[in-house]
């Protein structure tokens, strides 16, 4: 397995709530896909059923975490500085997908974006834009 | 509004831990009146975003917001339509300390015929002191077009 590949498996074992949403992901080269699993607990309204709002930007956020473990070379954790979430479409109770686009890591601040999609890629159910403190090395 | 403060609690109560999301958190209602609605999340191991520390996930802290923000629009409104969330902007100004839960209040200060407006923040153990903001736009789903 490359290093990168170490780093994601590390961050999916290391963070509880990553277990908590059932969240796993995949390196295809340098290509992070995060994929989330439907499960019962995820459900924010029963009647429609759909995954609760929280739960797809929480998978968005630590989708871009995620995506930070594979391109960092440090286990210490960033912290979130700001999240905007854009909620396009209901997420249905389906497997969730996500990808993250490290838009500029610079020495302290990354900007991240992230999609989520269901069945078809070009038809995101939300995104979000956030902005990440990177751990420094003291 | 509803004018019985009754109801308006056994409604929120029942929003509160009604959904699978909020039940799995361990969600509770804290406080409601028209407009206005708070939620605590307690702290537990599973839910930890930084093991190092015991700080509890940001995700967390997500759903509650949304969750509290949900609550508010439905205790400012007569007909109790569904809400769906449009976006959610939070802004971090500290991590919550280790080990500890998380209490969401929000406020709900527009409402057009499809559009609900709402303010939020999140403490651990000081309102005066939050952890987090929240600015979020949701749409009601059963409004006229």
């Amino acid at each position: 397995m490359s290093e990168a590949a170490d780093r994601l498996e590390a961050f999916l074992h290391r963070v509880p709530y990553v277990r908590f949403l059932g969240m796993r992901a995949e390196l295809a080269g340098d290509e992070m896909t995060a994929t989330l699993p439907f499960s019962e607990h995820l459900v924010g309204n029963v009647m429609l059923p759909a995954l609760h709002g929280g739960v797809l930007g929480a998978f968005l956020e630590m989708t871009a975490l995620a995506q930070l473990a594979v391109a960092q070379k440090t286990t210490r954790a960033p912290k979130t500085i700001d999240l905007t979430i854009d909620y396009l479409r209901p997420g249905r109770a389906v497997t969730t997908y996500a990808r993250a686009d490290l838009r500029k890591v610079g020495r302290r601040i990354a900007n991240i974006h992230v999609e989520a999609w269901q069945e078809a890629r070009a038809s995101p159910v939300a995104s979000l834009r956030g902005h990440f403190l990177l751990a420094t090395e003291d | 509004m509803s004018a019985d403060p009754d109801s308006l609690r056994q409604m929120a109560a029942m929003m509160a831990t009604g959904a699978p999301q909020a039940a799995a958190l361990g969600f509770h209602l804290v406080s409601v009146e028209p407009g206005k609605g708070s939620i605590a999340a307690p702290w537990r191991e599973d839910l930890v975003g930084d093991p190092e520390t015991g700080v509890i996930a940001g995700g967390v802290v997500t759903t509650l917001l949304d969750h509290t923000c949900g609550l508010a629009i439905v205790s400012n409104s007569t007909q109790r339509m569904p809400t769906a969330t449009l976006d959610l902007r939070i802004d971090y100004m500290r991590a919550a300390k280790p080990r500890a839960g998380v209490t969401a209040e929000a406020h709900c200060y527009k409402v057009t015929r499809t559009i609900a407006f709402v303010r939020a923040q999140a403490w651990d153990d000081d309102p005066s002191d939050p952890i987090a903001t929240a600015q979020a736009a949701f749409v009601l789903v059963g409004a006229p077009a």
